[in-house]
């Protein structure tokens, strides 16, 4: 009897006497856990994002909660939807019904701000090789420069799922962190002329039509060049032509809003369930944080200075602070570029452009990923 | 960093960023072809037809 007694009360206390004897690093992460709740309901920081990452770190480091062992509920999502690469897939077909790709359509070149903006992508994956990481592991680390959520999660859950977790949550963190970031870049790499230069006004002179065949060619162009980024951009496109034929609205409405959030929420949790504290506190998770910020900063470097040679051949008539929105992180990018040129000259409307630019960006990250997994699978990496 | 690390980093870097560049340049005149072939109709066409 007395041992029934004692053996049911360590089934009570297991929990808290594991927490105490070896518990050191889920303690730090469910501290972690409490601070991107924090970010996410009192700062407002990708909520959508931060909360159920949050709660799903917490979830995972209560010891002995079995949540991510075969069965639990967060092995269940990661199984589901991370392990398989179907998650970031459906946030695609959502993000492309959200998107409006008609600012970049009036002005196409602007495609071209959004290539200067994956720059960082390619010197962070040189940096990552210097610093001892494999290849694959490297290349997925470098993703994190496409300033690109649901395609650094693609990436890393196939070729560096141990390394999700963190990539992940620095894409994410960065992703919120562009207001910050971006501003002192732009403003350290132009001169107080350039940044009031004032756009012409743009023009409407995309029809219908063009508007509707826009996702199509995409997808054949960027399928043929580089395949293995198809399901990317194939997905994105497809939420995208749904949006312009307008003759499947609910499928629209349903990509962009239900299915997004659910598909959000599972994310999220599967993400934070991935942060158990032995496994995240490495200080390879502080290496990547490291590497995901200089990305994002070479990300605005280059796309500024792409912006400075594209004003000084168009003769000024470009002002350079729009090549900072040549990254993914859309429409948060776009914002900063209207927010600066704005500092300089209240009434310098640069957010049309910077749109643009942004949602060139946004095709620029999908692409550059593309063409990293098929150079690799090209030379046989993959 | 060893001389393989290297050649796999600098093709990586060289034929990734040209890649997207180039990707990106052929997206571009596809677009600029596509409005070329289904130009928006000027709002006014029928007044410019008349004279």
């Amino acid at each position: 009897m007395l041992d029934s007694i004692q053996t049911g009360l360590y089934g009570l206390t297991s929990g808290v006497s594991y927490l105490f004897s070896q518990g050191g690093p889920n303690v730090i992460m469910l501290l972690v856990g409490a601070t991107l709740l924090y970010l996410g309901v009192k700062k407002e920081v990708e909520p959508l994002l931060l909360v159920p990452i949050g709660f799903g770190c917490v979830l995972v480091n209560i010891p002995l909660s079995d949540l991510m062992e075969p069965g639990g509920l967060l092995r269940l999502l990661y199984d589901m939807g991370i392990a398989n690469e179907l998650f970031p897939l459906l946030i695609f077909v959502g993000i492309g019904a959200m998107i409006d790709f008609g600012s970049l359509l009036e002005n196409p070149k602007m495609l071209l701000f959004g290539a200067a903006g994956q720059f960082g992508i390619f010197i962070t994956l040189l940096l990552a090789l210097a610093l001892g990481f494999p290849a694959l592991e490297a290349v997925s680390i470098a993703v994190i420069g496409a300033c690109d959520g649901p395609t650094a999660i693609y990436v890393a859950s196939q070729y560096a799922p141990q390394l999700l977790a963190p990539i992940s949550v620095a894409a994410y963190s960065y992703m919120a962190l562009v207001p910050i970031i971006q501003p002192p870049i732009m403003r350290a790499l132009t001169t107080p002329k350039e940044r009031v230069i004032r756009m012409a006004p743009i023009r409407r002179s995309v029809s219908p039509q063009t508007k509707l065949l826009f996702p199509i060619v995409v997808t054949l162009v960027t399928g043929l060049i580089a395949p293995k980024g198809l399901p990317l951009m194939g997905t994105i496109m497809l939420g995208n032509f749904m949006r312009e034929c307008a003759v499947v609205t609910r499928l629209q409405k349903a990509s962009e809003n239900e299915i997004a959030n659910v598909v959000t929420l599972f994310l999220g949790l599967a993400i934070g369930g991935t942060m158990e504290g032995h496994a995240f506190l490495k200080p390879a998770t502080l290496m990547i944080f490291g590497m995901g910020f200089v990305a994002i900063c070479l990300d605005t470097v280059a796309g500024v200075l792409f912006g400075k040679l594209v004003c000084w051949m168009s003769g000024g008539k470009v002002n350079p602070l729009i090549g900072a929105a040549g990254i993914s992180a859309f429409p948060m990018a776009a914002r900063v570029v209207q927010a600066q040129g704005q500092l300089y000259d209240k009434k310098n409307h640069l957010l049309m452009h910077a749109a643009g630019v942004n949602t060139g960006g946004q095709i620029g990250s999908v692409v550059a990923a593309a063409v990293m997994l098929s150079v690799l699978k090209g030379m046989g990496l993959i | 960093m060893d001389n393989d690390k290297w050649a796999f980093g600098l093709t990586m870097m060289v034929v990734g960023m040209g890649g997207t560049f180039l990707t990106l340049w052929i997206l571009s005149l596809v677009m600029d072809l596509l409005k070329k072939v289904f130009p928006l109709p000027h709002e006014g066409g029928g007044a410019e037809k008349k004279s």
